[in-house]
């Protein structure tokens, strides 16, 4: 547990690092405190500059001279100080607007997103899901199809029943349609606009907005029913060790027993329990604009767990703004969905082109037995045992 | 076959549902919440 903790730690703080290299505190005393022209240019550049000396910088009028004074009428705050509070987000402003981040005059964190989004997202996006791609064509010209190595019985066992197999289709459906939608939404700009024009890319654009904002209560749905189908058989157990100590048999050396879902189906399904849930969190920030605040008190957690000071970073920020916070979910929804498309890319291929015999349990729910013998010995073995105890019919013929 | 047909039109049904509760329904938009004045423009 404590190793997921680590990696999980270190995936996030390698990701949050994009966003905040290492601060200096620079000497700025050739500027009597104001900016130098090196943060200048490290802010240009989108680097982190410590401005927290100017963040404190914002006037008090507790401090103020009393107006007998020369200076008494500027009330301790001068116009730069105003201005400092107001780009720090720290001015005590009213807003005609009611809106949740209508209070925020100034956010200037948006560029760095948007230079995310628009660069390192999409090209190391891109190359998951195209080296996937191409790892399984690879996988498939050097391995091929894995066989039924035995003869076929001519009988087939029930493996998933009507229900089981609604919830998945549920939550295949609805992922595939909301994958395909976000990926245009993020490559559209880039990929689309240039080939079919903004005009034919706008219709488009407008209909996968539709489609993945409503077809994601679908996804949701289906991802808690097949967390209650099949939570009881995905608990890690002993045999598990021994399936990925042999590779699963991918490349011979015979079939390691495996009960109902073998190690790699439990990797399959925790992957997307636990990052479909992500996604579906960070995408409900994205439903409901400035509603949700999920990342600062992340933050907050990681901090506190010493996590940045492992890698020799500074603590994370823990105040964000109602934008920072839009920006984080659009960021981690992304990075997060891609990761599980790449997951579920494996998934299907050996559920379909990469292994004989695996698509009917999903497609009819009837798998041949000799299959289930290969691929799920021990779970057909507790079927005959149960067979044997109860009467009850286990295979057909 | 069959509960794959079902899932797929499930999907269109739980669609078309949310959209109308959440628009029609509740009366809520997106992007009215995220265009109540210039200062909550994202790009």
């Amino acid at each position: 547990m404590n190793a997921i903790r680590h990696v999980l730690g270190a995936f996030v703080v390698c990701f949050l690092a994009t966003m905040a290299l290492a601060q200096e505190t620079p000497d700025r005393g050739a500027t009597g405190g104001a900016p130098t022209l090196a943060d200048i240019m490290a802010r240009q550049a989108q680097q982190s500059v410590d401005d927290s000396a100017r963040r404190a910088e914002t006037g008090n009028p507790d401090v103020a001279p009393p107006l007998d004074n020369v200076l008494g009428t500027r009330g301790g705050a001068s116009d730069p100080d105003l201005w400092r509070a107001l780009r720090f987000d720290s001015a005590d402003i009213t807003t005609q607007i009611n809106g949740p981040a209508a209070g925020v005059l100034i956010q200037d964190a948006g560029m760095g997103w948007l230079r995310l989004r628009e660069g390192p997202l999409q090209t190391y996006g891109l190359w998951l899901l195209g080296s996937t791609v191409t790892v399984l064509a690879l996988f498939l010209l050097i391995r091929g199809r894995i066989r039924i190595d035995g003869e076929k019985t001519g009988r087939t066992i029930t493996r998933f029943k009507a229900l089981e197999r609604f919830g998945h289709w549920l939550l295949a459906g609805s992922f595939i349609l909301l994958g395909l939608t976000g990926l245009i939404t993020l490559f559209g700009r880039k990929y689309i606009i240039p080939v079919f024009g903004h005009d034919a890319f706008s219709t488009v654009a407008i209909a996968s907005k539709w489609v993945h904002n409503n077809v994601s209560w679908a996804f949701i749905l289906a991802l808690v029913m097949i967390f209650v189908f099949w939570v009881a058989h995905n608990l890690p157990d002993r045999t598990d060790i021994k399936w990925l100590l042999k590779g699963g048999g991918i490349f011979g050396g015979g079939h390691p027993p495996a009960k109902k879902f073998n190690a790699g189906q439990k990797l399959i399904f925790w992957s997307v329990i636990l990052l479909g849930g992500s996604i579906a969190l960070s995408g409900l920030a994205l439903l409901f604009p400035f509603e949700v605040q999920l990342f600062a008190p992340t933050f907050e957690k990681i901090n506190a767990l010493g996590v940045p000071g492992w890698f020799g970073q500074p603590a994370l920020a823990t105040i964000l703004t109602p934008h920072e916070e839009m920006q984080y979910a659009q960021l981690w929804h992304a990075i997060v969905g891609m990761v599980l498309t790449a997951i579920i890319l494996a998934h299907i291929y050996i559920g379909s082109v990469g292994m004989e015999g695996a698509y009917d349990a999903m497609g009819s729910g009837e798998v041949e037995e000799q299959w289930a013998r290969e691929h799920h010995s021990l779970w057909v073995d507790e079927l005959k045992a149960r067979k044997a105890r109860t009467g009850k019919e286990g295979a057909k013929a | 076959m069959k509960p794959m047909l079902l899932a797929f039109l499930a999907i269109a049904v739980i669609a078309a549902a949310a959209n109308y509760g959440l628009t029609e329904f509740a009366g809520f938009s997106a992007a009215e919440r995220t265009t109540v004045g210039q200062s909550v423009r994202l790009d």
